[in-house]
């Protein structure tokens, strides 16, 4: 009879479960974010709900669950489903439970318009009327909703105008009357008597001050304008609102769309949400501030690990004698990789913010003190204390890199007449290089999903300016900035409206996911690039 | 001879080792040493310990100018260790210890005020598994040069046609000198190794086994290469083939557990030993 199980076969076979059960929850897990998060911006239909005690709403479809009644009896009035109503100013909440038994009748009207505002989030209701310059569109009118939809757009062209004002024109304003100020307080704080120079800096101020009255009243102008235009609506149930076209997003009509029309649309959102503001305590608009500032940490942080992390290992494989001491060091260099994320963060403080800062403002921010430029958190503080966090990936990968670079390699180039210092540079890093990239890949994963001690050295909520702007010196290590990891907490367990929230968490848990595997594909295939170019085995 | 006679003949030689005592000089070795015309290389009394054991027992002998001299013996004899003495490549081998001196033009190599890489930039080596750096073949001739701080590139792109063709690579290689060494056959790194070798212009070329890795025609075109390059260099290569010694040599080395049993031309190494032990070695008996 044939053996079915030779002697080892049980342990492939354990090990091959073990695989599949990580598969699977990898698998599972991406699954979920990726369809709980694309998902929510598809624009599903909008029905017209009317229950049994008369009341109407227009909602969409979210979901349907079984309530467990008590006798825990499965029918068919057990199940309730999930409608995204809108209206908040009107509901109070954007979202209700309906049970299916309440249902009187579900229909699907075209003329269902949803509006996605600036503010309470979306209306749904009915086109009544639109009044653009004194004239007055039916909403009956079949042209009704192509007028709507160039109205919006001429208004938000408007918007962004004023945005660009307000961010641009004004900030560089308040940017130099700031510099002024501080200017003149140096004066005072070095108790110099030089009125000429205050005069001078006076001066400037009230120039700036000018140009900012002028700027306000282009900005009053084009609020006017933006709001002179509206929109009426009409709810489910008819009641009737009228709203500034200033406060429209976007407005369209699911039920009237079809399947390409759709995807257009959704491909338009993503878009948006990846590249706009977060509006609404961050629960509407996009993420962009978020992704930025997640990036450039990543950045900032490899750029400062690198060469540490890769001379610290030099030093320990290439030139320290091998012995007690340098066993010490490695085992530290291993448990540090153990320390809670958030002891580097406290540490980061401590050391970053209040020692380093504090005497980086005392001596070159003396102006602006007490307020703190460099002592608090920005991303300057809080990359590096990733980079610390991040340093002992860096250094084991590169050990093992430079411990991996075949012996008669090196002699090759000891034998040529190189020096010690020579062969470590010209030929034994370039071979590391893949294995030191791949403690860079490393330590990228690890770094940008690391919440906890951002937290505390710099990441906010809403940043109002992107760490890269126009005013010199363009990159400014000491702001405050977004993140996509504490985006994903502060949505989920800080947001006013969780119920609105949990899509964009979601979402925002997808692209931090989507941005770890692009920046580590990237490395992979520089690595991959440089094995080529490097391989060390010959023939 | 019987097998028993074998034996006793290697416990013979081997004794000195076990008892870890250096023998001492042999008057009739050092009359060979001294069969060389215009030698270039003096080993003087060189004795090599790794850590507690002996691996070199009071060498004599001298290495002539432009010509090749071949060092054969059974593996674990040594010849890599003597070998890795004339560029001091021993230095890096932790508790490596020797005793006795080697000069080269009259001068030693271990005085005190002897740079090391100037030593080595005139000793070349190339070694038994080829090695080539993880560059392109371009940078991998020029590597020397570039030590050397010379980095314009007319005359690199000179020196590094010059060398390749030197060591019979150029035509295989000229049309992809930017890929990297690594995608070349092994016949063709090993030659790389020499044209980087011989690009520093060393006056000792030292081959360790040089072949040992590679295909009959691999070895054949290693071989008249270094019947070409003996105008020019002086070489010593070490190698496990008799066949190869007695082709591309004029002067053979037999060694034996850390000791020279027989030096002289390499005709009358083959053609009428001394020694019955080395008879017995080139001619298969053992080894
Ligand atoms: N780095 C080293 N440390 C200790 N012993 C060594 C070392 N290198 C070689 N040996 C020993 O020295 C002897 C001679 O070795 P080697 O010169 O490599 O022989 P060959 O090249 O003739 O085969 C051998 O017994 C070997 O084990
Ligand atoms: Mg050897």
């Amino acid at each position: 009879m044939p053996k079915l199980w030779k002697p080892g076969d049980a342990y492939i076979w354990i090990s091959g479960l073990a695989l599949m059960l990580t598969l699977a929850m990898i698998g599972g897990l991406l699954f979920l974010i990726a369809t709980k998060g694309l998902g929510s911006m598809w624009p599903v239909d909008i029905g017209r709900y009317k229950l049994t005690d008369g009341s109407v709403y227009l909602g969409q479809f979210q979901g349907r669950e079984l309530v467990r009644g008590a006798e825990g009896i499965r029918s068919e009035s057990d199940f309730r489903v999930k409608l995204k109503i809108g209206n908040r100013d009107l509901y109070g909440l954007d979202f209700k439970w309906v049970d299916e038994a309440d249902i009187a009748s579900l229909d699907y009207p075209n003329n269902a318009v949803i509006l996605e505002r600036r503010e309470w989030g979306n209306y749904h209701g009915y086109l009544k009327e639109i009044r653009k310059n004194g004239e007055i569109v039916s909403g009956a009118d079949p042209e009704a909703f192509s007028v709507l939809k160039s109205v919006i757009h001429d208004a938000n062209k408007i918007h962004d105008e004023i945005l660009k004002i307000e961010k641009g024109e004004i900030g560089d304003i308040n940017y130099g009357i700031e510099k002024q100020r501080l200017k003149l307080r140096g004066l005072s704080m070095r108790g110099e008597n030089n009125s000429a120079k205050e005069a001078e800096f006076r001066l400037k101020i009230e120039e700036y001050e000018a140009l900012y009255k002028v700027s306000e009243a282009k900005l009053e102008k084009l609020y006017t304008e933006l709001n002179r235009n509206e929109v009426v609506m009409s709810s489910a149930a008819g009641e009737e609102k009228v709203m500034p076209l200033g406060k429209i997003v976007m407005a369209f009509r699911p039920n009237y769309m079809g399947f390409v029309e759709k995807a257009g649309f959704y491909v338009e959102r993503f878009w948006g949400f990846i590249s706009d503001d977060p509006r609404e305590a961050n629960t509407e608009g996009g993420i962009f501030p978020a992704i930025f500032g997640t990036i450039l940490m990543v950045f900032i942080m490899s750029i400062v690990v690198m060469p540490f992390g890769v001379i610290a290992a030099l030093y320990l494989r290439e030139y320290a004698k091998q012995g007690l001491m340098v066993r010490i060091v490695r085992i530290c260099v291993n448990n540090l990789a153990g320390v809670p994320s958030i002891v580097f963060g406290v540490f980061g403080v401590g050391f970053f913010l209040y020692g380093v800062g504090g005497i980086i403002d005392s001596v070159f921010f003396k102006e602006a003190l007490p307020s703190p430029t460099f002592g608090t958190g920005g991303i300057l503080w809080a990359s590096l204390t990733l980079a610390l966090l991040t340093l002992p990936v860096v250094i084991v990968a590169t050990e093992e890199g430079l411990a991996s670079v075949p012996r008669n390699i090196r002699e090759g180039s000891l034998a040529l007449g190189a020096t010690k210092f020579e062969t470590t540079w010209k030929v034994v890093i370039p071979s590391a290089l893949p294995a030191i990239l791949t403690g860079l890949i490393l330590a990228i994963a690890r770094a940008t999903g690391e919440v906890a001690p951002l937290m505390i050295t710099g990441v906010v909520k809403l940043a109002p300016d992107l760490p890269i702007d126009g005013h010199f010196p363009f990159l400014h290590l000491e702001r405050k900035f977004m993140h996509l990891g504490f985006h994903i907490y502060d949505l989920g367990f800080q947001s006013p409206n969780s119920e609105a929230a949990k899509p964009m968490v979601f979402m925002t848990a997808f692209l931090l996911i989507l941005i770890v595997v692009i920046l580590n594909i990237t490395a992979i295939i520089i690595r991959n690039r440089l094995r080529k170019k490097y391989a060390t085995s010959a023939v | 001879m019987t097998s028993g006679e074998a034996m006793r003949q290697q416990q013979e030689f081997s004794a000195p080792v076990i008892n870890g005592v250096s023998i001492t000089h042999k008057p009739q070795r050092s009359d060979k040493a001294k069969i060389v015309p215009d030698p270039l290389v003096k080993v003087e009394h060189l004795s090599l310990f790794y850590g507690a054991k002996q691996a070199l027992q009071d060498i004599e002998m001298n290495i002539p100018r432009k010509k090749v001299t071949a060092f054969i013996g059974p593996s674990g004899c040594g010849k890599s260790t003597l070998l890795r003495c004339f560029n001091r490549l021993n230095d890096l081998v932790d508790g490596c210890r020797i005793e006795g001196n080697i000069s080269i033009n009259d001068k030693s190599i271990f005085d005190a005020d002897v740079d090391i890489t100037d030593l080595r930039k005139k000793v070349g080596m190339v070694f038994q598994k080829s090695n080539p750096f993880p560059k392109s073949i371009y940078e991998n001739v020029a590597y020397g040069a570039r030590i050397a701080g010379i980095n314009k590139k007319s005359v690199l792109d000179e020196l590094v046609e010059k060398n390749l063709k030197r060591a019979a690579l150029w035509d295989e290689v000229s049309d992809r000198l930017n890929d990297s060494a690594m995608g070349l056959s092994g016949g063709q790194q090993q030659r790389l190794c020499i044209a980087r070798a011989i690009a520093v212009e060393p006056d000792v070329l030292l081959m360790d086994e040089p072949c040992s890795a590679l295909d009959p025609i691999a070895t054949a075109k290693i071989e008249d290469l270094v019947t070409e390059l003996k105008d020019r260099f002086t070489i010593v290569i070490v190698t496990h083939n008799m066949q190869q010694a007695s082709r591309v040599s004029d002067y053979t080395a037999f060694m034996y557990i850390g000791d020279i049993v027989e030096f002289d031309t390499t005709e009358k190494i083959f053609l009428n030993p001394a020694k019955k032990h080395t008879e017995d070695y080139v001619s298969g008996k053992f080894g």
